[in-house]
């Protein structure tokens, strides 16, 4: 039930033109970083040769393109988020779903799900991007993997996070705006000190990015993603009984 | 003899906030019923269809689909009926055949016979010669057709439906009323309506309800006995009231 939910989601998603549009310029944005930060790489290449431990290619050109592409989910994600249930409410076909035979974890694992294999999209043409640097040099690939599984976890979580307050508004635009501003809000807390900073998702992707995968991130992210679908499901279940 | 009672509620009670919107409604629903639901704007008849469907939950009082509790097993319970709300939940970027088919697993209809189904409903409703339209192209007769299809796509034994006939012309109304007639005879209906004469024409039952509470619950022939029907309706819904009742 949860995978007809999926995939109707991301049927509707790419039955809008918008969804075409949001990807063709994302994935232009980030060819033109990533073209870029390699001529960059190529100009500087000489120097770094007669360095000692000098930065490879991928350190250089792949992990930067991933920490853009965070940048870009933190804002396009609510985007795609806004409309699984706020606007389900506005149009009125959230009946349909209320009057099922599903439970309202059903729904929102379902919306999820099908949010997140579009991101994942997303995350898999930029990989693409990274592996043509097998073409002219050799890459390192556990960077390279690194670097897109968090982005992925970065994409899954700002996905629960916006699905969240989509269940919690009736318009998709307060939706959007509220899911911006608390990504937001715990992006700047990384830029700041103290034990806070533990709360944000871009520090634990900060480690990835560099190549450290260690279980207190994936964990953080596995917590906040559950955190934030458990909320979402408690509000409609609550608001199905009214409170 | 009585046939099966395929739907029954009591004591409902909704309350919105401190606003009393469903206050103590009771009835029953039997197997071959067509049951009208009257009522002005705000005597909550839509809250009271939607607790029945299953998306809102009472405050107070139970609700058995089939003999099956909505509270303590809802999945089992929804399946069992079929809803169209006021609006139709209709998602206008779909086409007609996609949307029916994604209400149609969503009511957990075997994939061995959804093409079955699809055709059936579709034939039933009108929509043969519309499957691959995009709803939002529709005119309004037309979604509401697939509003009713996608109700009745997993042919459920109660069908529940909001003032289905709203913004039809006189030719679809006639379609829609034979419409409501046949589902009335294979399984039951309840449907809410301000249109007198269509319950007249449609139902074997009227429930009235004012101001959340149900005031009247018997067959057209006791309601006609309030010399005719509109009169009928009109002496019981302004009874203690007083107020003019316009139309």
């Amino acid at each position: 039930m949860i995978l007809i939910l999926a995939h109707k989601e991301l049927r509707s998603l790419f039955a809008t033109p918008s969804t075409w549009w949001m990807l063709a310029l994302l994935q232009f944005i980030l060819a033109w970083f990533w073209l870029a930060r390699l001529d960059d790489y190529l100009q500087v290449q000489a120097q770094l040769a007669q360095m000692a431990n000098a930065p490879g290619a991928t350190i250089a050109i792949a992990a930067p393109l991933a920490n853009v592409l965070a940048v870009i989910l933190l804002m396009l994600v609510p985007l795609f988020t806004m409309r699984l249930i706020a606007e389900e409410r506005r149009n009125q076909t959230w009946l349909l779903l209320a009057a099922a035979p599903i439970s309202p974890a059903h729904i929102v694992l379902g919306k999820f799900l099908g949010l997140l294999a579009m991101l994942s999209l997303i995350i898999a043409a930029s990989g693409l991007m990274m592996l043509t640097l097998l073409l002219g040099t050799s890459a390192d690939l556990g960077l390279i993997a690194s670097n897109l599984l968090g982005a992925w976890l970065l994409a899954a979580s700002y996905a629960a996070l916006g699905l969240y307050f989509s269940a919690i508004t009736h318009q998709p635009v307060v939706a959007a705006f509220a899911a911006l501003a608390v990504s937001f809000g715990l992006w700047l807390v990384e830029l700041g000190s103290g034990a806070l900073r533990a709360l944000s998702p871009n520090l634990h992707f900060q480690n990835l990015n560099v190549g450290l995968v260690s279980s207190v991130d994936l964990c953080y992210f596995a917590l906040f993603i559950t955190l934030f679908l458990l909320l979402a499901i408690h509000h409609l279940q609550r608001e199905q009984e009214g409170r | 003899m009585a046939s099966p009672v395929t739907l029954s509620a009591q004591h409902l009670t909704r309350y919105h906030g401190s606003r009393c919107a469903v206050n103590d409604v009771s009835f029953t629903l039997r197997r071959g019923e067509v049951l009208g639901l009257l009522g002005h704007n705000g005597a909550g008849k839509s809250t009271t269809l939607q607790m029945l469907a299953g998306a809102l939950s009472p405050s107070d009082g139970a609700i058995e689909i089939c003999d099956i509790n909505l509270a303590q097993r809802p999945d089992l319970a929804k399946s069992c009926l079929g809803y169209l709300p006021e609006q139709p939940p209709l998602y206008r970027d779909m086409r007609v055949d996609d949307y029916l088919y994604f209400a149609a697993r969503l009511h957990r209809v075997a994939p061995a016979s959804l093409a079955d189904q699809l055709q059936r409903v579709k034939q039933r409703c009108g929509l043969l010669d519309h499957g691959r339209q995009l709803i939002g192209t529709l005119s309004k007769g037309y979604q509401q057709r697939v509003g009713i299809a996608q109700a009745i796509i997993h042919q459920p034994p109660v069908v529940i439906l909001d003032e289905p006939t709203v913004g039809l012309d006189p030719a679809q109304l006639r379609e829609i009323r034979d419409l409501i007639r046949a589902l009335g005879n294979d399984g039951s209906v309840i449907l809410s309506t301000h249109l007198l004469h269509e319950v007249e024409q449609v139902c074997d039952r009227a429930v009235i309800l004012r101001d959340g509470k149900l005031i009247f619950d018997g067959s057209i022939d006791d309601l006609r006995q309030h010399r005719d029907i509109e009169s009928g309706f009109l002496q019981l819904t302004t009874e203690r009231g007083q107020e003019a009742v316009p139309q």
